[in-house]
């Protein structure tokens, strides 16, 4: 464990002897001694050790995991690259990541609703900001399973109220959570509601940040509410804009809940909605698959991975730090 | 000046119009949930839909009780989210306070492997971390929904800022005096970053409360659940009584509600902090 070279802190006295530049932000102008080391040492500890045992430690594991085969009765046995072999060739995984990279897309679509919304509350003068941005915020608060089973009252089949309301406009009944064809949407529209509001808090924080003189000399020029939108607002905009895609992306890969609550396993659209991490829990945990869905588990943080370092390097094109 | 704010009220109205749509899209599912809730059943089922109840039924509501665990479960779910929410508070105070205001040898190695926690998914690390729930003989126990949530690497980035930003010379007053670290820490940088020390807890309370995958892993004895796994059981059972289901699900996210009305501004701040969960 030479995570925590405590028994160093008695040599570093001479060692860490550097430049004082640093010491101001550091917040100490004195060298260390060894107490405050012993002492630094002691306040990282329980975090540190609690890291090492649920995280660290695990991170390795989950590895190991994914080169073997899972014994009844832990016999486990190396297999090498033989998960990994299965996995790529199993139709349901890119089923899956199919599915999981088209629930990013449409997690993607919350950000223009929030950016409008964002924009609306920033007019001058707007009376009330502070209640819209409280009911705005409130499903993202929400239980998610108890979000997933309202939503699923309201697509509801039978007795659904937004048949009931189609139904007004000529439209057939529809089993919109249940239809292979619909499910998946069904599910992203309830995303897109519910992260609406967090992702709006972050683009107000953002827009409140962009100095008042640009949009009254833009206005003194004659441009319009569109115009001063579309080239003030916006790019100034980009860097929150950038922040949350990065965010919204990350967590559309590991859409669960709202799968989970909304798909019932017997429901035909099972399939056609399944995210990764959700056919990851199955395999783990209802199929004893162990080994296979430790791959499966990797693959999904390279994927993760992949589209990040996408967006980063993407971003030079488009996001303008002022 | 007088003709800009007749053009800003007379855009207002429209603002406004738009707004409001958009917070009643928000707001309306809550609100057939309760509607749903205070039905009957052959009323909830009843095609064409009614809006208002014919009569108003709260048997629901205390149905929900014997149905489930009902009770056990939201104390579950108290005790997680108080777990997890206490032990970062303690946890990542200290580590930060240590990375953001000592120097030490091996920091920066240290700080980089904390960094990495944070950038894993947690799917990732659920298999192994079941294992060693299950080793500790702690499977569909208490302690199992809460013990990893309480390392909180995002925690402690949060905090490091806060408390890189407080000023110097307050320590070393203090050291002058002869206070020791835990001293210096505990009555006078503590204090001073109360403001973050509530962003993280209300954070850290919301998605303690509104986990599901973690506890639907360890604990899957009814009476061990939180309220987030015990929901969905309730949907297995009662796939067909919606008043009660609806009911079971308004009482289960009320209090994050309640909070959340309550300490908005640290909501806020711990979002505008965060981005990706903790």
């Amino acid at each position: 464990m030479a995570v925590f070279p405590s028994t160093a802190a008695a040599e570093a006295e001479g060692r860490s002897r550097k430049p004082r530049t640093k010491a101001g932000r550091e917040g100490t102008t004195r060298g260390p001694n060894s107490r405050t080391q012993k002492a630094a040492y002691v306040f990282i500890a329980p975090i540190g050790l609690g890291f090492l045992l649920f995280y660290l430690w695990p991170m390795l594991q989950t590895f190991g995991f994914s080169f073997t085969h899972f014994g009844p009765f832990g016999g486990n046995t190396w297999t090498g690259g033989e998960n990994y072999a299965r996995v790529l060739q199993d139709v349901t995984v890119w089923r899956a990541i199919g599915n999981t990279l088209l629930y990013g897309a449409i997690g993607l679509l919350t950000l223009p609703l929030s950016i409008a919304v964002a924009a609306l509350l920033n007019r001058r003068g707007l009376r009330g900001v502070a209640v819209y941005r409280a009911l705005y915020f409130i499903p993202f608060v929400t239980l998610p399973v108890a979000v997933g089973l309202v939503w699923n009252w309201l697509y509801n089949g039978n007795f659904g109220l937004l048949n009931e309301v189609l139904s007004w406009f000529g439209v057939s009944r529809h089993f919109w959570a249940s239809d292979p064809s619909t499910a998946l949407w069904a599910i992203g529209v309830v995303a897109v509601w519910q992260s609406v509001g967090y992702y709006l808090i972050i683009f107000i924080a953002g827009i409140k940040g962009i100095p008042q003189d640009y949009y009254e000399a833009a206005e003194l020029d004659g441009a319009g509410p569109v115009r001063r939108f579309f080239t003030i607002t916006i790019p100034l905009l980009s860097p929150s804009i950038f922040f949350a895609a990065v965010i919204c992306v990350i967590n559309s890969l590991q859409m669960f809940d709202l799968i989970y609550v909304m798909m019932s396993p017997m429901n035909p659209a099972l399939g056609s909605t399944q995210s990764v991490v959700s056919l990851f829990y199955q395999w783990a945990f209802q199929q004893n698959n162990q080994g296979a869905a430790a791959a499966l588990a990797f693959l999904l943080m390279l994927l993760t991975a992949a589209l990040t370092f996408l967006q980063f390097r993407l971003q030079k094109k488009w996001v303008h730090y002022a | 000046m007088r003709d800009s704010l007749r053009r800003v009220n007379g855009g207002s109205v429209a603002t406004h119009a738009l707004l409001s749509l958009g917070a009643l899209v928000m707001v309306f599912p809550f609100l057939w949930q309760l509607l749903t809730a205070l039905k009957t059943l052959p009323e909830a089922v009843h095609v064409p839909t009614t809006f208002l109840p014919r009569q108003w039924n709260w048997g629901s509501f205390k149905e929900v009780f014997t149905a489930l665990p009902y009770g056990e479960m939201l104390g579950n779910s108290l005790i997680n989210t108080a777990g997890r929410t206490a032990g970062q508070l303690v946890f990542c105070s200290l580590a930060a306070y240590a990375f953001a205001r000592m120097r030490f040898r091996g920091k920066n190695v240290l700080f980089a492997l904390f960094l990495s926690v944070l950038l894993v998914p947690s799917s990732l690390l659920i298999l192994p971390q079941y294992d060693i729930i299950q080793r500790l003989g702690l499977l569909n126990s208490p302690p199992a929904l809460f013990l990893p949530g309480m390392f909180s690497a995002f925690g402690t980035f949060m905090l490091r800022q806060f408390f890189l930003s407080l000023p110097r010379e307050l320590e070393e007053a203090a050291r002058i005096d002869g206070a020791g670290p835990f001293r210096i820490f505990w009555s006078i940088m503590l204090p001073l970053i109360r403001p973050a020390l509530a962003a993280l807890a209300v954070i850290t309370a919301m998605w303690s409360w509104n986990d599901l995958l973690w506890p639907l892993v360890v604990n899957t004895d009814p009476a061990k659940m939180p309220i987030s796994a015990g929901l969905t059981s309730l949907e297995g059972q009662f796939e067909t009584n919606y008043p009660v289901m609806m009911a079971g699900s308004l009482i289960a996210s009320l209090p994050m509600i309640v909070l959340y009305l309550f300490l908005q501004r640290h909501f806020v701040q711990g979002i505008a902090q965060s981005g990706a969960k903790g």
